[in-house]
């Protein structure tokens, strides 16, 4: 039983590094109905920025001499990744407005890839051990109390996802610049006649996602260091996206956390009886049945066709 | 009904405006000027160029010639959101409203530009973010009472019948307390009680808001019967001027609507 729990555990914090990628792409599938296939790029490159401002093996180090103690090199990281949205919006989405979605996505595929040379060529390929004094190794009152392994590194990730949850939760639904997201999501030109800039909604809803983004990258950062493998966690957010359904903020999470565990289950559970390595098809075998059953997620908007 | 209204002064003039797209003139020289709390129709035939004129009073098009002067600020183009913010709200043809979002958020965006908190109250929503949102819904919900929707504020609009759809678009616009209306063919599609009430909220918001209403109509009983003046358009030129009464006996408005050969026609 107690095997039984510290798995279900186990895929739960996994399944919260899922849902804190997972979230990036939902808040930019929600304000501009563009499917960001950067997204997990956006979290390396975030990841990369952050090392470089605070670690003495850095190109910041060689040109100025010193490093930025963690919180200011965070902050300059999000100022790296506002420069980014900006820079995103400035030269690709302003010069394809009212294109078709999927033009709009190979456009981020297209971001993707070169997103990911250039964090090669500015920081260098080599796996990068992120240190921002996060509380590491297990926890060990429940180690030595209840012989439950359960890391700290992984607490602390639930904890900030539940407050990024909440937060985004209430900005979506319940502000004005939420309002304004959803939006221009719905109808460009609609939102133009009620005073919405689309420049600024959509430099705005980059940004979010490129904050996002560096949560994810200190979390992953963190936990496995940063290593250009992160970039192809964007794709195991997507059958996360698919249970949780692309428009819903708890969906990503919830979605995260059922894919987190239904994997490790199955992985410990059924594994043995198949040869193992179910942990790697498990998530778009449950997606894929998903899409059957309900294919707007689990939270996904209702959609709504008049006929 | 609206007798004892007082029409002001020009609060909109067009002038000279000239629009085209590539070989095609939407519009050639048209000109003419709205008082301030009037019910004006712009009118004429499909493709006269209607739509167009309202898109170019809100910034949609831009025309490559002459001016529109609106609060006495003169300029031949303007974008969307300035136009918005100076007071100009607007209903769509095919109803343009944001489909996945409840009545209430639908009306809450045409207060878009009435509030102004920072994104970092808003991310919260605390301290002024909070107070100035339940004042802007304050004057939501007077929006809805007015228009008689409160049953629905909850509902998802894509789910509205049609009639009910154009009426939450055109809270939206109210919600924006806009000096210029522009409503976009506001009865097309609508069934005779649904023409009746859209008219009565019409002539309401005009008679009790004092808000300049610029609207495009084909139901020539109904623009007769709530306009102040009327302009009429064909071909992207302008026809007439005038009441109704005048523009009803103009012989080139008789010809437009039954049908007499353009010159360019051959």
């Amino acid at each position: 039983m107690l095997f039984l729990l510290e798995t279900v555990i186990s895929g739960l914090m996994a399944g919260v590094m899922y849902s804190l990628v997972a979230l990036g792409f939902v808040l930019i599938f929600k304000a501009s109905g563009i499917f960001n296939f950067a997204q997990g790029v956006f979290a390396l490159f975030a990841g990369l920025a952050l090392y470089d401002f605070i670690a003495t093996d850095g190109w910041f180090y060689d040109v100025f001499g010193f490093v930025l103690p963690v919180w200011l090199g965070i902050i300059a990281t999000m100022g790296v990744m506002v420069i980014v949205a900006w820079l995103v919006e400035f030269l690709v989405l302003r010069h394809l407005v009212n294109q078709e979605p999927i033009i709009l996505f190979m456009s981020t595929i297209g971001l993707a890839y070169f997103m990911e040379g250039l964090g090669d060529t500015l920081f260098g390929s080599d796996v990068k051990p992120l240190n921002i004094g996060l509380p590491s190794g297990a926890h060990d009152f429940l180690l030595d109390n209840y012989n439950f392994y359960v890391e700290k590194l992984e607490i602390v990730a639930a904890g900030v996802a539940t407050v990024l949850v909440i937060v985004l939760g209430i900005f979506f639904q319940k502000t004005r610049i939420g309002r304004a997201l959803r939006a221009v999501a719905d109808d460009h030109q609609a939102a133009l006649s009620v005073g919405i800039s689309l420049r600024t909604i959509w430099v705005i809803v980059w940004s979010v996602s490129g904050f996002v983004a560096l949560v994810a990258g200190i979390m992953w950062g963190s936990k496995s260091g940063i290593q250009f493998s992160l970039s192809l966690i964007a794709l195991k957010a997507l059958p996360v996206l698919i249970l949780g359904g692309f428009t819903s903020v708890p969906g990503a999470i919830v979605g995260g956390l059922i894919i987190g565990v239904g994997e490790k289950v199955a992985e410990v559970y059924a594994g043995p009886y198949v040869g193992g390595a179910i942990e790697n098809w498990f998530a778009y075998v449950l997606a894929l049945a998903f899409l059957l059953v309900r294919p707007q997620g689990l939270f996904g908007e209702k959609i709504i066709e008049r006929v | 009904m609206t007798f004892d209204r007082k029409i002001g002064d020009t609060i909109l003039a067009v002038d000279q405006i000239s629009l085209s797209f590539g070989g095609v003139k939407a519009l050639s020289n048209i000109s003419f000027s709205v008082n301030e709390h009037e019910v004006f129709a712009i009118i004429g035939p499909n493709g006269a160029g209607k739509s167009s004129m309202l898109n170019c009073i809100n910034g949609f098009y831009h025309p490559q010639e002459g001016t529109i002067t609106f609060k006495g600020n003169t300029r031949r183009q303007v974008r969307p959101s300035e136009a918005a913010r100076e007071g100009i709200a607007r209903t769509f043809q095919n109803i343009a409203l944001f489909r996945g979002m409840s009545t209430l958020d639908n009306i809450m965006t045409g207060r878009n530009t009435k509030m102004n908190k920072g994104i970092f109250w808003q991310a919260l929503r605390i301290g002024p973010a909070e107070k100035e949102e339940m004042e802007n819904r304050a004057v939501v919900e007077k929006v809805i009472s007015f228009l008689e929707i409160e049953a629905i504020r909850k509902t998802a609009v894509g789910t509205l019948p049609y009639g009910l759809q154009k009426r939450v678009e055109l809270g939206r616009a109210l919600a924006a307390e806009p000096d210029l209306l522009l409503l976009d063919e506001p009865m097309a599609g609508m069934n005779i009680e649904e023409k009746q009430d859209m008219c009565r909220f019409i002539l309401d918001v005009n008679d009790e808001f004092g808000t300049t209403i610029v609207l495009i109509e084909h139901d020539m009983g109904v623009v007769m019967d709530i306009s102040d003046r009327v302009v009429v358009l064909d071909y992207g030129k302008k026809l007439a001027e005038g009441t109704p009464d005048q523009v009803r006996a103009n012989q080139a408005v008789i010809d437009a609507y039954l049908g007499v050969a353009h010159d360019d026609d051959v």
